[in-house]
């Protein structure tokens, strides 16, 4: 079982401290997250939703190192991150890849296609002149994209192209890992389609491992095996795929989420659950379930017990007062 | 039924340094009162030009080349810069996605919209206040005298949105053109501003011309709606019936690409290549390239709306797969 | 299309965008449409060529360098002495055009080192962020606060005068200006994702900044440094003036006003044709980096 894991993090916490100056004090601590705990197996995706601020962004720099969390580990194949030296971080670098959310911006504007493809390479390869040159023709082709792209530079492609091309030099070292940050949340519709095939095709062929984050529970229902519901830093279910579409969740939080995508079939639509609109504040969270003030079914022992992760049945977990209620009806 | 809104045949271009852009080709479609129309469409289909170009505020290097705009049976293409001003925010209001860059930042909520009731009512100071109290409660906002008082960065985006919302309601606007305004937005709050929508038009008798690029936000909101490529309205109609059955290969691209938890385990059907950037105008059909039932005609003559069924004329098409004469 | 085996890939047709161009060359396009850049950039490029040639362009290339020649002292303007003689009697054309060479090539100099020494630490700032940062920056604010020509005299009269002292001086009050501009680029490309996924790739620190960070916040440097040429030179003409730049009988515009006041009332040709040299030089490069400044921003740019 332990060698169908990839990565595992062990109460990974992760605190901002804005605007702290040399002579000014702290402000307050903004908890993006705290106390996660997740297990990604080899070649599953799994996605991780939740709303603007609830730190699944910060989830998946962390993993990558590309920021250092509080507190907690990460553990990649039996290796814990934080234990490493300088050398082996960026040795460990080519197994772990990440795709933004923004292609625009994903690229040196300076710099040609080609370049910025074989940086990973130079970096990390011994890979030159015509070898070097095979492998990002390779790379390029593998998304779909002419080889032609290679001698262009950024503003010359369009939103969907540069998205392929980014997967393109995501793929470059033969990484076993990509984060996946709302790779699709900046295109339209149908380029966003085309993009989701690529990734399962590549997935497929290449036994990648996926962390999916994105705001769009659809996508992410569609391309997940497993999905990781994040509020406030915390992850309040995890839950496979199908158990979610077969509407098994259990959380009221995942449940409010389901009900708000707007459907093209409003008539097929489940339950519908109406939440307070008030903001949730990432530096100063409510006590107990930091859910609590804007669940419908709240009850007395939310606002003052934290309610922990537990196991509902093999894949499902839930951070919620409710499951005691309905397992002792 | 008079159209509130009606804007027919309008085109407009940008001049740019990589050449003359045709954004909005031949537009055509009308809002009724009391009546929420979607345009959908995908990036560059020119649904937000078209809203700029009602209002008459295109960017400096931006022009309507042709067409009318109707509002009230009144040319705007026409009217001149003061008629114009008139109609903005009084008659016709907008809001964008981003309802933090529309909110001046230095002024209370309260203040803010107390200046626009005096400015089109000329109500006393209670009165103002009242008003102003009742518009923030109409949009839904929780404790409106504290709302009241509250400088813009002290909300969160959802809340902004509703004064937003409000301030369209002070002016007495008959139309909201309302511009993606729920996509900045995180689902939940979205749904709570859709249905704010919904409820104004019942209750206020508001007339909304709702752009999106997410046909979910269609299916719930609209009466109508307008399908737009590159430019034009390819399809158009009933928001159940074009979502259900749809005809255009455009519109039935757009749905069979939608990830959904049916399709799971199995590709997405998507619409090859991308939105054309509008540097030239397409011959034919602009979807022709993208087609996959492209037949000659369509590369020569640009079709026409024409109603799917003869005696319907509500659900209309741009497309020769419907037109009498080449439909086999 | 042919992908690597096992994958299926799509075919993928799209139209590539039209013409584009890179970004000096629309830099270009809207520049020379500036009439008073160009007359500037002309300017300049007669300044530059008078210093660079002024052995070959004037008959008298020792009195330049600033031999005497006592017995012509005073001369107006005339065919042979185009801009008149100064109190010793050398011809003025010719002290211009050597003057020139030094404060050119000091307001030149001047920008330079305060680019080289300011782009750097404003990087790093921005890059690194933390102490590093505030250290950085607390610096730049004490060397903002001095008045800067006292700080210039300050220095100029504890190294002695002279032109290197003089260059140096004011260069030590300059670099902030860039260090503070390149370090708020820098932390807006921070926010760009191609400087993360550099990180994601495992590139080192250094090699960021040089390839990635760099070259993507030098445009507005080349424009502040255009308009900062024109006040390095008046800078370097005052502390000429005031005597601790380039020493007589060498040539400098600022000493040449400084020699010529004495007399100005009645023989105002050799203050006045260094004054107006300084004035035409400043104007220029006012001119030009105004345009260049205009021209490389999106917004303001002319089609």
């Amino acid at each position: 079982m332990s060698d169908q894991i990839l990565l595992e993090t062990r109460r990974l916490s992760k605190y901002f401290h804005p605007r702290r100056g040399l002579l000014s004090s702290k402000t307050g601590t903004v908890r993006a997250l705290e106390d996660v705990n997740l297990t990604i197996y080899r070649q599953e995706t799994l996605g991780v939703v939740g709303e603007s601020g609830c730190g699944k962004t910060t989830l998946g720099r962390v993993l990558l190192n590309l920021v250092k969390p509080t507190s907690g580990q990460v553990i990649f194949e039996g290796q814990d991150l934080s234990s490493l030296e300088r050398d082996a971080l960026r040795r460990l670098r080519r197994e772990m890849q990440i795709v933004f959310q923004n292609p625009y911006s994903s690229f040196d504007p300076r710099f040609s296609m080609f370049r910025s493809l074989a940086e990973p390479l130079t970096t990390h390869t011994n890979l030159r002149g015509a070898a070097l040159e095979q492998r990002t023709r390779q790379l390029v082709r593998q998304v779909g994209m002419p080889e032609d792209a290679l001698s262009r530079y950024p503003h010359e492609f369009s939103g969907g192209q540069l998205q392929r091309l980014a997967i393109a030099r995501a793929l470059a070292l033969n990484p076993k890992f990509i984060v996946l940050d709302e790779p699709t949340s900046a295109l339209d519709v149908s380029v966003q389609a085309q993009i989701l095939n690529l990734l399962r095709n590549l997935q497929r062929h290449f036994k990648l491992t996926y962390l999916f984050i994105s705001h769009d529970l659809s996508v992410v229902q569609y391309i997940s095996d497993r999905i990781a519901v994040m509020y406030l830093g915390k992850v309040v279910e995890l839950i496979a795929a199908p158990s979610l579409v077969e509407g098994q969740a259990q959380h009221p939080y995942t449940r409010a989420l389901l009900s708000a995508i707007p459907e093209v079939h409003p008539e097929d639509k489940r339950e519908r659950i109406v939440m307070p609109s008030k903001a949730p504040d990432a530096a100063r969270p409510p006590s107990g379930c930091s859910f609590h003030p804007r669940c419908p079914f709240a009850m007395e022992i939310c606002a003052q017990v934290e309610p922990p992760l537990e196991q509902i049945s093999a894949e499902h977990w839930s951070a919620c007062h409710l499951i005691h209620q309905s397992l002792q009806n | 039924m008079t159209e509130l809104l009606t804007v027919e045949n309008l085109h407009v271009v940008f001049q740019t340094y990589a050449g003359t852009v045709y954004a909005v080709n031949g537009m055509t479609f009308s809002v009724q009162p009391g009546e929420i129309f979607g345009l959908v469409g995908e990036s560059g289909c020119g649904k937000s030009v078209a809203c700029l170009a009602i209002l008459r505020i295109l960017p400096g290097h931006g022009r309507i080349t042709a067409g009318r705009v109707l509002f009230d049976g009144h040319d705007l293409t026409q009217a001149k810069e003061s008629e114009m001003q008139a109609i903005r925010g009084r008659q016709i209001a907008m809001i964008f996605q981003d309802p933090s860059t529309s909110l001046n930042p230095v002024f209370t909520v309260g203040s803010q919209i107390k200046r626009i009731i005096r400015h089109h009512t000329q109500a006393s100071r209670q009165a103002t206040e009242q008003r102003a109290l009742e518009l923030l409660d109409e949009v839904a906002l929780p404790d409106p005298p504290r709302i009241m008082q509250a400088y813009p960065h002290e909300l969160s985006g959802g809340m902004q949105q509703r004064v937003m919302i409000a301030m369209a309601l002070a002016s007495g606007a008959r139309l909201l053109i309302a511009d993606e305004p729920t996509t900045a937005l995180d689902v939940t709050i979205q749904n709570q501003i859709l249905e704010l929508l919904v409820e104004l038009r019942r209750h206020v008798g508001l007339s909304i011309l709702l752009i999106t690029h997410n046909l979910g936000v269609v299916a719930e909101t609209c009466d109508r709606v307008g399908v737009a490529y590159a430019g034009q309205i390819v399809e158009i109609g009933p928001t159940s019936e074009v979502l259900h059955t749809m005809k255009h290969p455009y519109t039935q691209g757009l749905l069979a690409a939608l990830p959904s938890a049916q399709q799971k385990g199995r590709d997405l059907l998507s619409i090859p290549g991308s939105v054309p950037n509008g540097l030239s105008v397409i011959p034919g059909c602009p979807f022709h390239p993208r087609c996959p039932h492209v037949m000659e005609v369509c590369r020569q003559t640009p079709p026409r709306l024409t109603a799917v069924n003869p005696g319907e004329a509500q659900h209309q098409v741009a497309c020769y797969l419907y037109s009498p004469e080449t439909a086999q | 299309m042919q992908g690597a085996p096992g994958i299926e890939v799509s075919p993928f047709v799209e139209p590539a965008p039209a013409a584009t161009y890179s970004e000096w060359r629309l830099i270009w396009r809207s520049f020379r449409q500036d009439k008073l850049a160009l007359i500037g950039l002309a300017i300049i490029l007669v300044f530059i060529l008078g210093a660079a040639f002024a052995p070959l362009l004037t008959p008298y290339p020792e009195q330049g360098r600033g031999d005497p020649n006592i017995l012509e002292k005073f001369k107006p303007p005339s065919a042979a002495h185009p801009l008149g003689t100064d109190y010793l009697g050398r011809d003025v054309l010719a002290r211009v055009l050597y003057g020139g060479r030094s404060s050119l090539s000091m307001g030149f100099l001047v920008v330079v080192i305060a680019v080289l020494i300011g782009v750097p630490l404003g990087a790093i700032a921005g890059y690194l962020g933390g102490w590093v940062d505030e250290i950085i920056m607390r610096a730049t604010d004490v060397f903002m606060a001095f008045p800067s020509l006292l700080l210039a005299l300050a220095i100029a009269s504890a190294l002695g005068a002279g032109f290197t002292n003089t260059m140096i001086a004011i260069a030590v009050t300059w670099w902030p200006w860039y260090t503070r501009l390149v370090r708020s680029q820098t932390l807006s490309l921070r926010e760009r994702f191609f400087v993360e996924a550099a990180r994601s790739i495992g590139l080192p620190g250094h090699k960021i900044v040089l390839t990635h960070v760099l070259p993507n916040v030098m445009t507005p440097v080349w424009v502040q440094a255009t308009l900062d040429l024109g006040s390095a030179i008046l800078i370097s003409a005052a502390l000429n003036f005031v005597g601790l730049g380039v020493q007589p009988p060498a040539a400098d515009w600022g000493n040449m006003v400084s020699q010529g006041r004495l007399y100005f009332i009645d023989r105002p040709w050799f203050a006045g044709a260094a004054g107006a040299a300084i004035f035409l030089t400043v104007l220029a490069f006012n001119f030009i980096g105004d345009a260049l400044r205009d021209a490389a921003d999106p917004y303001l740019r002319r089609t």
